[in-house]
């Protein structure tokens, strides 16, 4: 019942901005070019809805492809930082080095290597998103009690068996909460590389539709990419609850 | 049914007064062990000898190193000085054949119960091979255990949905369903209040009584120490240095009436008086 309060009350709020947005365009007659009402964006996005939704899913595509991607590299370098040593010495400052790049940097970078178009899209996407995962897998994996490390090694459990019947299931839920954010990162990876060099995407239509000074046409853009990014946010925490529900009910007790 | 190690002899007496010869070899010993962490001088010349079926405590304050010692005992981490036999072979690395339960009850939260149990069966050999053909057999061994320790009808409760104590009565189910021939605790009862405590004691008891392992426990309680030990193991304060060996005369099954029976209270103010002494002379 008071979720259901709580849900309408972000509605109500979310409308209510909706309408001043709109009482304040018309009242103080701002340009449409500087910042178009909410019903214009609305006609302009009906108008142009078949483009928009072939640049949406172009999007929407890379996205997931990259974000694919850096679930499984992510999942492969968190278990190998989080498990061996060496391994954590050896790769984690580079990683984090690496972390500390701003990604926009690289995307010419990347453009150079890979062409324009599709594949710098997913690349941007992977690169972007990639990180957090390996971080979240690692401090799961770490997250062991060190009791429970010392009863697996007195059963003589395999480096395998212990990774597989403890640490692993343990990290999950880590795992879930770095998809979260990586999702989102994703699509600004994507959605970056569009801009600078694609004739596909939500990022490409809305760099164009901005150098016409069509300011309502980049507003359609941004909102579906909230509306998918928010999507996607939807389906990992669907997936989440499914696969760990145990974390979320052993913090309700 | 986990009888088959209770195969004694048809006429125990008897048996006793033919083997004329040596006694069965300790199953733990530990000769002029010590331990130092980098400079710091954690454990000093532990010796002591645990017979086949021995339960044995090891008392002392905290940081003493009751814990290394345990540590040492199950070869998960070497000793400075010093040899460590267990069953008979020399310990050079993490011993197969212990169970360990900590105070901590560690059940894997996305376990019920039973596959909490189960976990060391699916990892310890002749169990393993047959964890995929034979899951009921070892269910029933799961289930039969769970029986004794008064968890019957929680197999498929998540750790969350058990009190504290019932998650250290899985806990115990966990460190000995591969049947061990040495199973270690460290301070296994320390977070729970004093009625859940004394009813674990008791299912501790039956469960020995049942599989007649080799026990180590490690606590801070003297009432727990003397009520479930053959054996008690004084330590000193840090660095440890096993200061009195006292043999326990009391009669198995030991009741909650026991703790009653001047012999078992006369102990329990003898080692208090003894501890005292030492701390007082530091
Ligand atoms: N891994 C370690 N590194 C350094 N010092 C340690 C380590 N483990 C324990 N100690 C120290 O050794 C002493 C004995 O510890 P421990 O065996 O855990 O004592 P107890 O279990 O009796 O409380 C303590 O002073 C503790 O701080
Ligand atoms: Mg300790």
């Amino acid at each position: 019942m008071s979720g259901f309060i709580k849900r309408t009350r972000a509605w109500l709020v979310a409308f209510a901005l909706l309408v001043v947005w709109e009482l304040s365009c018309r009242l103080f007659h701002i340009p449409e070019f500087i910042l178009p009402a909410p019903t214009r964006i609305l006609e302009v996005t009906w108008q142009f809805r078949n483009e928009l939704a072939l640049h949406a899913f172009q999007t929407l595509m890379t996205t997931i492809v990259g974000f694919f991607i850096a679930i499984v590299v992510g999942i492969l370098l968190g278990v190998a930082v989080g498990s061996s040593s060496a391994v954590y010495d050896s790769l984690y400052p580079l990683l984090i080095g690496f972390n500390s790049i701003p990604k926009v940097a690289v995307v010419p970078l990347i453009v150079i290597w890979t062409g324009i178009g599709t594949i710098p899209a997913i690349v941007t996407a992977f690169v972007i998103s990639f990180f957090p995962i390996v971080v979240n897998v690692a401090t799961g994996l770490a997250s062991v009690e060190p009791e429970m490390r010392d009863v697996l090694r007195i059963l003589g459990a395999t480096r395998y068996e212990m990774l597989r019947k403890v640490s692993f299931p343990r990290a999950l839920p880590y795992l879930f909460a770095s998809l979260k954010v990586a999702i989102t990162l994703a699509f600004i990876g994507s959605v970056v590389s569009e801009t600078i060099a694609s004739n596909y995407g939500i990022g490409f239509l809305m760099l164009s539709a901005s150098s016409r000074f069509q300011v309502a046409l980049v507003f359609s853009g941004v909102i579906i990419i909230a509306i998918m990014s928010i999507a996607m946010f939807a389906i990992c925490i669907q997936v989440e609850r499914r696969m760990v529900s145990w974390a979320y009910r052993s913090q309700a007790a | 049914m986990l009888t088959h190690k209770l195969a004694t002899p048809v006429y125990p007496e008897l048996s006793t007064i033919l083997s004329t010869s040596k006694p069965s070899p300790p199953m733990v010993r530990m000769a002029g062990v010590s331990l130092k962490y980098g400079d710091m001088l954690a454990l000093e010349d532990a010796t002591l000898d645990i017979a086949d079926g021995e339960f044995v405590a090891v008392v002392g304050p905290s940081g003493c190193g009751k814990s290394t010692l345990m540590k040492l005992v199950t070869g998960l981490l070497p000793p400075t000085g010093g040899d460590i036999e267990f069953d008979r072979k020399r310990v050079t690395g993490p011993v197969r054949g212990a169970g360990m339960a900590f105070q901590n009850a560690t059940l894997l939260p996305w376990r019920t119960t039973t596959d909490n149990v189960m976990l060391p069966l699916e990892i310890v050999e002749p169990y393993k091979s047959q964890s995929r053909s034979n899951r009921k057999a070892l269910e029933d061994k799961v289930q039969n255990l769970l029986d004794i320790v008064g968890l019957g009808d929680f197999g498929d409760r998540l750790p969350w949905q058990l009190s504290g104590g019932m998650q250290q009565r899985a806990n115990l189910c966990r460190a000995i369903i591969h049947e061990p021939k040495l199973l270690m605790l460290d301070e296994p009862f320390a977070a729970l209040d004093a009625f859940t405590k004394e009813d674990l004691w008791q299912v501790l008891q039956d469960l020995w009584m049942h599989q007649k392992f080799t026990g180590i426990l490690v606590t801070h309680d003297l009432r727990e120490a003397v009520y479930l030990a053959d054996t008690v193991y004084v330590m000193s304060n840090r660095p440890g240095r096993i200061l009195h060996r006292c043999h326990i005369p009391l009669d198995r099954p030991r009741r909650p009436e026991t703790t009653f029976d001047p012999v078992y209270t006369e102990i329990v103010n003898d080692l208090r008086a003894k501890i005292a002494a030492v701390r007082n002379a530091k």
